[in-house]
């Protein structure tokens, strides 16, 4: 069971926190048509961390429930990829504060979607009927949202000098984040022995195939892997996570007997 | 969601004044006279008086203007909501209000307004939007009180406009206001969950049941006697019920639900009046009222200053859109030619 909790927990942290990232556009997107857009995203990882969660509840049993796994855990057990956590906006410690970049925005949703439109196809598979039934709708989901911010990928890598350079940028930035998805974790591993999971390294290519034809017509570059790896999935995050957390649970911590 | 600003000008600081009357040919002007007295529906094609024209494109605007100020209120709860069912329930929210400003501003369009001439109005500040959006959400019950009383205020408002005279703006209005009622529904919902929770939980929805009532009251405008706006819109059929019919309408239905849901509404002269079979209710702050429309409530820059730094900001991504779509264009014309 326990394989199947830490691994369920990734898939779910990874969606909770980049749709909480994603929400920070509604109100303030470059024109409405896209603050529509961002906001249907979030909508769509929000609904895939709930019903993850709830299956991790049922799994866990007690008192356990969808909120107190989003709530009420502390950075270090949350499971998602560094990626995902990063502010919308280039390299900055994480109180240093800069305005929402919509380049960073579209690159970090096409990384992250072209590797979950794969995932979840897979997944579909799964010997956990729940998390396969669970695929099966979020693969769907994330088809559209590797549509939307791969044509947009296109349009500013394509589209004017200023719009090149930030998206070229953004790319630069992000990708070594992506070295993550390769990396080996216990709580995968233990997935794939399980049947449950899938080896990532078995979608790598066609990930990197995803990637470099949507690159080339973007004009963009790819970066070289390297550098650091990061270790979100372990529990081991970047400055800013805590601070997405912090604003995220205060209010339920707050009023921990509190119904909504 | 929005209302009040029907009766608003456009001009800083300026109140309702009449009309002038329509000096265009008789013969079309009878006829557009007698599709209104048959209560008809005047298409972007028709012709149509200067006027109109101008008051609906100022009033459809400010409508479509209001959503997406309004917005950012809500917005602001988003990254905070107690739980994942309420924040997804807040996004589907504030991003229908986002919807209803699409095809609000799709329906000015059609009289022949682009949708960056109405933003370049709101930016500018010469654009009214609903003045409600100028006070600030403090507390998380803020957000089950707006879709209450304001989306309540704003329904009671655009029922009658789904009848109005200009099918774009009437057909859009169908629409916006089924949306708004399922909005009301469920901030109502809201509400009454967390009345069955802690103290603290109840005191919170007291507090923002008491900032927001006389907001709401004062959205419905001015007293008929104060908005003689009112009467050639009436006539135009843009307008179909006063403002203090409506004020009273939304009075009689929110007293039952404020019993239910248990809490006070913070006025000492609000009782039932057997003789007129209406709820009395007390003065409302008009002064306070205008001092914000005229940009002095407690918001009105930090959500002018949102707006344009969302568009400002957003500018090289448009462009970039833009510049796109024309090299795909230029690509296919060679394509063709060689």
């Amino acid at each position: 069971m326990s394989a199947a909790v830490d691994y369920l927990l990734h898939l779910a942290d990874n969606a909770l926190v980049l749709g909480q990232r994603n929400a920070e556009w509604c109100g303030h997107g470059p024109i409405l048509e896209e603050d529509i857009a961002q906001s249907n995203v979030s909508l769509d990882l929000i609904g895939q961390a709930r019903m993850l969660y709830q299956l991790v509840a049922t799994l866990k049993g007690g008192d356990v429930t969808e909120d107190k796994l989003a709530y009420f855990r502390d950075t270090h057990e949350f499971r998602n990829y560094t990626l995902l956590e990063l502010p919308h906006h280039g390299p900055l410690s994480a109180y240093a504060g800069s305005s929402l970049d919509y380049g960073t925005t579209i690159v970090r949703n096409f990384l992250y979607s072209a590797l979950m439109a794969l995932l979840w196809e897979a997944l579909e598979k799964s010997a956990n009927a729940d998390l396969a039934a669970i695929a099966a709708k979020s693969v769907k989901e994330v088809r559209y949202h590797l549509r939307h911010s791969r044509d947009w990928l296109v349009r500013l890598g394509d589209g004017t000098d200023e719009s090149h350079a930030r998206s070229q940028a953004s790319l630069d930035h992000l990708f070594p984040y992506t070295q993550e998805f390769w990396a080996h974790s216990p709580a995968e591993a233990a997935a794939v022995e399980a049947g449950i999971g899938v080896d990532l390294n078995t979608l790598k290519a066609d990930w990197d195939a995803i990637v470099d034809a949507a690159l080339a017509e973007a004009t963009l570059q790819r970066p070289a892997a390297g550098g650091y790896v990061t270790e979100g999935k372990k529990g081991v995050h970047s400055e800013h996570l805590g601070f997405l957390l912090a604003e995220m649970q205060s209010l339920a911590r707050a009023h921990p007997q509190g119904v909504w | 969601m929005y209302t009040q600003s029907f009766n608003v000008q456009d001009t800083a600081g300026a109140k309702p004044v009449a009309l002038a009357p329509s000096k265009e040919d008789p013969a079309l002007q009878a006829a557009f006279d007698a599709r209104i007295d048959a209560d008809g529906r005047i298409e972007p094609q028709d012709w149509m008086p200067d006027a109109y024209r101008k008051t609906l494109v100022r009033q459809i605007s400010q409508h479509a203007h209001s959503e997406i100020v309004g917005m950012l209120p809500e917005g602001n709860w988003i990254s905070r909501a107690p739980s994942l069912k309420r924040k997804a329930i807040l996004i589907a929210k504030v991003q229908d209000e986002g919807g209803h400003g699409l095809y609000l501003y799709s329906a000015a369009e059609t009289l022949g307004t682009s949708r960056d001439q109405m933003l370049e109005g709101l930016h500018s500040g010469r654009a009214k939007y609903s003045s409600i959006f100028n006070y600030p959400t403090l507390n998380w019950a803020d957000v089950g009180v707006v879709g209450w009383l304001v989306d309540g205020a704003a329904i009671m408002n655009q029922v009658p406009l789904c009848r109005c005279s200009y099918g774009p703006y009437a057909r859009a209005m169908v629409r916006v206001c089924k949306e708004e009622s399922f909005h009301q529904r469920q901030g109502y919902e809201a509400l009454l969950v967390m009345m069955t929770g802690t103290a603290e939980q109840k005191a919170m929805v007291q507090d923002a049941v008491n900032r927001f009532w006389w907001k709401c009251l004062a959205m419905f405008g001015p007293p008929d006697a104060d908005s003689p706006h009112s009467g050639q819109a009436m006539r135009w059929g843009i307008k179909r019920i006063s403002n203090d019919d409506l004020r009273q309408k939304f009075i009689d239905a929110t007293v039952p639900q404020a019993k239910v849901l248990g809490v006070t509404l913070p006025d000492p002269d609000l009782k039932w009046n057997e003789e007129r079979q209406h709820y009395d209710y007390g003065q409302i702050d008009w002064d306070e009222f205008w001092s914000t429309v005229n940009g002095n409530g407690p918001c009105n820059k930090e959500r002018l200053a949102t707006r344009v730094k969302a568009y400002s900001e957003g500018e090289w991504v448009r462009d970039a859109a833009m510049a796109h779509a024309r090299k795909q264009q230029e690509r296919s014309t060679m394509k063709e030619a060689a």
